[in-house]
């Protein structure tokens, strides 16, 4: 028998149980469900948060919304799946009430241009060898790192729409803001990391493949 | 900024500015024909152009990248405190 396809089939039943058992308000159900959701889940807090404390209350509250609209979860998606949402749409909900603004600093991070709209300076070409898998691990590292570095109101943008998927309409309606600022916003914060991303780079002394090959 | 969702209205080439401005909108196919037209002209006489585009392309890959393996952002404890927490904070809702 196909092992993974047992396992699904049975991770199926056991997530239909513990639902069953969540929606009849099984103490032992809830326990279960906090203790094995949880890592995984303050993983996806601390991406948004500034601190770890911020990061479990986030947690804490979308645990108590979630428990709020269990009755609406009709198994359309897995549980771990509608718990994540929950979770960056607390964090969502935790940076509007922080009515976060851009940065001045984000400006040394954009490109600069001559007054008749050129480069300044040459750019370099740059990019990151991603294929061993040891190497991978590391570049996921790297680029974590110089992202943590971006302006608050940046990061948790570049996250929301680049990482989380979540539409430009989506991001607008929930941090009030226009969809055009969400788009510009974006734009920025990629720009910002691509320096931050290039600094870095070209202080480890990585050049690309295609680049040395064409020297 | 210049040209993006609308068609640009001036007949002078495309920028680096603008170039890099729109970028975004030239990459999710929201530039409009014309626009898209002058883009890929300036692309062809501004290698430091095709240099940016390239970073920026590799940038929104690599972010991706970053948190495509969610294993290495789990950690591997979760509080107990913050476990009874949601637990006690569940009970004490019920009660009310």
């Amino acid at each position: 028998m196909d092992t993974d396809a047992h396992d699904r089939r049975t991770d199926t039943v056991d997530e239909s149980r513990l639902v069953s058992a969540l929606k009849a308000g099984n103490d032992g159900a809830f326990e279960t469900l906090v203790r094995t959701s949880s890592p995984r889940l303050l993983g996806v807090a601390r991406r948004f948060a500034r601190s770890d404390e911020d990061a479990q209350d986030i947690l804490q509250t979308a645990y108590l919304n979630a428990f709020r609209a269990l009755r609406k979860f009709e198994g359309q998606s897995q549980l771990s799946t509608w718990l994540h949402r929950i979770v960056v749409n607390t964090a969502l909900m935790k940076l509007r009430t922080q009515r976060l603004k851009p940065e001045e600093s984000i400006e040394t991070l954009l490109p600069a241009f001559r007054a008749d709209g050129h480069h300044v300076e040459q750019l370099r070409d740059w990019s990151v060898p991603a294929d061993a898998l040891v190497a991978q691990a590391e570049t996921r590292a790297t680029v974590r790192g110089c992202i943590a570095q971006l302006p608050e109101a940046y990061r948790s943008l570049l996250l929301l729409r680049d990482i989380e998927e979540r539409s430009t309409r989506d991001v607008a309606e929930a941090l009030e803001i226009t969809p055009a600022a969400v788009k510009t916003r974006l734009h920025r914060a990629r720009q910002a990391l691509s320096t931050l991303l290039q600094r870095r780079y070209a202080a480890m002394g990585v050049t690309s493949p295609a680049v040395a090959a064409s020297k | 900024m210049g040209f993006g969702a609308q068609p640009r209205l001036s007949n002078k080439p495309v920028t680096c500015r603008e170039l890099t401005d729109f970028i975004a909108d030239y990459l999710s196919g929201e530039t409009p024909p014309d626009s898209r037209r002058e883009f890929e002209r300036h692309l062809k006489i501004c290698p430091n152009c095709v240099t940016y585009l390239r970073g920026y392309e590799e940038t929104v890959k690599l972010g991706r990248l970053a948190f495509d393996d969610e294993e290495a952002t789990v950690p591997d404890t979760v509080p107990d405190e913050l476990v009874e927490a949601v637990l006690s904070a569940r009970s004490k809702s019920n009660a009310e």
